[in-house]
């Protein structure tokens, strides 16, 4: 067990998580890709606190942090979808394009 | 012998959970997958020592992930997963810039002299926890309660179809409600 097989098991989650978030069509998959990229920074974080810093309380504070943001994330995320969905009958990324620049 | 043997085996059960999300076909069973990788990383971080934090992502997770799946069901593109189906998209450009992460995140990872360990952790790791919450990281402890309560708001407001400003007027003085069936209770 040492920092760096930690980092690269939270390497492979962002990657995975960004992958899927940049691939899926349905929002709510968007979301669990986020949700699974936000997974691999919370064991970055515990892995930095318990091999770089344990007399510190900062690498628990940033889970503290992430947890949080995943929570936002969501609420935020499934409101978002809900309103779109009301609005214009949407739940794929690919028809919500007004914005595109 | 025998955390070498756990942790490798929260490691790939976390990293192969994770990407089987992406491959299921439903959406259900991509929740209780995503669901799986969040355990297997809670108890990698309850290998660190940390017991307060990996038990609050296992609860945390579970009831979020059971809410997901209410709302994965409300928006289901494969109900039960019947069918097989591709929900991708601009998938060979996503695979070059995810392997891209991975690289780049892993060479810093093995390439980097990280520091030596310096000091020891508190003997009451919860403690030390809220002790820095309630103390020093004060302002991150409010940020995130603003930022919550700013989350409550925002939500509600989006999920809401039609308030009281859509039946009273902008300044809620309607003679009248604009509803789209009349009856109920008045003004």
């Amino acid at each position: 067990m040492t920092l760096q097989a930690f980092l690269v098991v939270a390497a492979a989650l962002v990657s995975v998580g960004l992958f899927g978030a940049l691939t899926q069509q349905s929002i709510v998959m968007v979301m669990m890709g986020l949700e699974l990229l936000l997974n691999g920074v919370i064991l970055a974080a515990a892995a930095f606190w318990y091999f770089l810093a344990p007399a510190g309380t900062e690498g628990q504070v940033l889970i503290v942090v992430v947890v949080t943001a995943m929570a936002i994330e969501m609420a935020a995320g499934f409101a978002v979808t809900t309103a779109i969905y009301r609005a214009k009958r949407i739940d794929m990324t690919d028809d919500a394009a007004e914005l595109r620049g | 012998m025998i955390t070498i043997a756990l942790f490798g085996a929260l490691a790939v059960t976390a990293v192969v959970a994770g990407a089987l999300v992406f491959r299921v076909d439903s959406m259900a069973r991509a929740t209780f997958l995503l669901l799986l990788s969040f355990l297997a990383v809670a108890g990698l971080v309850l290998m660190t020592g940390l017991h307060y934090l990996g038990l609050v992502i296992v609860l945390m997770m579970i009831i979020e992930m059971v809410v997901m799946a209410v709302f994965m069901i409300m928006y289901m593109m494969n109900p039960a997963g019947l069918m097989p189906m591709s929900m991708f998209h601009n998938t060979r450009g996503s695979a070059v810039v995810a392997a891209t992460t991975f690289v780049a995140l892993a060479g810093g990872a093995l390439l980097v002299d990280w520091p030596v360990r310096g000091g020891r952790p508190a003997p009451d790791l919860t403690m030390a926890l809220g002790e820095s919450l309630m103390g020093g990281q004060m302002l991150t402890m409010m940020t995130l309660g603003v930022t919550l309560f700013a989350t409550i708001v925002g939500t509600v407001v989006l999920a809401t179809g039609r308030g009281r400003y859509d039946r009273l007027g902008d300044e809620l003085d309607a003679p009248e409600s604009d509803d789209r069936d009349r009856g109920g209770v008045g003004r």
